[in-house]
């Protein structure tokens, strides 16, 4: 019978080099895998592998030198450990995040939570080609969101207090943008230039700054042949429940548009930034 | 504001971060609860990152003063023992 390569693929398993042998790529969300997960791909990386994993550039693990004739036991055995086959193909990939706000002090908002809804949300769609998801915390951006179809910055929209204020202008030395100026004991902050990394609430001895989350989302990047930066459409999309609305409409319109492996930049490009952008403005107004 | 008693004083100026801090947290331990330390600090990333790395800590940042020659007065209150 004939290898479909084409099913395997979409079950994880990359062929190598070598004869009916496979790379077979994990199902991880965020980046994080637990003790339990960990413990039972070392098993099986030793016991059908060849005893090491590979990391891949976007947070999944791979094990390699699994044998064609051993994929089913291979699967149980992993489920045995709850760690499930990843993706390959022309589908939504492994939904990628930083720590976050959960461990990281820069971070703006819960990256590993809304991995984990995107991933369930639409983890493996068929799409006519791959897609991916990347989630970063704040502008430092470790988690690169630019480079991915769909990237997510999390951002902090920052309002002054008034009263709380102490006028100790460690804020207005934090910011990077310039954004903040203090003058007669008085925080003007200009929103053209506020980038929302959120450095200046998170630094305020008096938390005189109110916050609001939200997102900086990009569509379009790309860093594989060819290499763009995905870009903005709405500065920043404040409410969580517009995130999933907009991501929707993104994911939509690849589907509608796109051609057989044709990237989503690509996609936007020949079916025009307008049309693009006026979709995705109508999703952010009217969900 | 005038009116605050400092306890203690440390210059953080002679060392870069994140020595800054380590210095300004070990001076801080000396202290009890309730009093505050003077930390004379660069401009640049050390104004930039103690008050607020002082913050996570959790004590009390009640003021900056700028000196006028690239150098700033932070008055911190320590809070916990």
């Amino acid at each position: 019978m004939a290898t479909d390569y084409a099913t395997l693929k979409k079950g994880g398993f990359m062929r190598q080099k070598q004869k009916n042998h496979f790379s077979l790529r994990l199902r991880v969300v965020g980046g994080n895998l637990t003790a339990k997960q960990l413990a039972k791909i070392a098993q099986v990386s030793e016991k059908y592998g060849d005893g090491y994993v590979h990391l891949t550039s976007r947070q999944s693990v791979e094990i390699p030198y699994i044998k064609l004739e051993q994929i089913d036991d291979v699967k149980n055995a992993l489920a045995e450990g709850d760690v499930e086959p990843g993706v390959c193909g022309p589908r939504v990939r492994t939904i990628t995040a930083c720590q976050g706000k959960a461990i990281c002090p820069s971070g703006c908002i819960d990256t590993y939570a809304l991995a984990k809804e995107l991933d369930d949300r639409y983890f493996a769609k068929e799409l006519p080609h791959k897609f991916k998801f990347g989630i970063t915390g704040c502008q430092n951006n470790c988690l690169k969101s630019e480079e991915n179809d769909v990237g997510i910055k999390g951002g902090i929209k920052v309002e002054w207090i008034k009263d709380k204020c102490i006028q100790c202008g460690v804020c207005v030395k934090v910011c990077r943008s310039g954004a903040i100026e203090l003058k007669d004991g008085k925080i003007s902050l200009d929103q053209e230039k506020c980038n929302f990394c959120g450095r200046c609430t998170k630094s305020c001895p008096v938390d005189a700054y109110q916050e609001t989350e939200g997102y900086i989302v990009s569509f379009g990047g790309l860093f594989g042949n060819r290499i763009n930066k995905g870009e903005t459409v709405i500065p920043f999309i404040e409410d969580h429940d517009t995130l999933l609305k907009v991501c929707d409409r993104a994911i939509r319109f690849f589907e509608k548009n796109a051609l057989p492996g044709e990237r989503f930049k690509f996609t936007i490009d020949r079916v025009g930034k307008e049309v693009f952008e006026k979709e995705i403005k109508e999703a952010y107004e009217n969900g | 504001m005038a009116d605050i008693h400092i306890d203690d004083y440390v210059d953080i100026t002679d060392v870069v971060c994140p020595v800054t801090f380590v210095k300004a947290k070990v001076a801080l331990e000396e202290l009890d609860d309730g009093q505050v330390l003077s930390v004379k600090l660069n401009d640049g990333e050390p104004v930039q990152n103690v008050p607020r790395s002082m913050k996570e800590e959790g004590h009390q940042v009640l003021k900056l003063t700028e000196n006028g020659d690239g150098t700033y007065e932070l008055l911190v209150k320590k809070v916990g023992d």
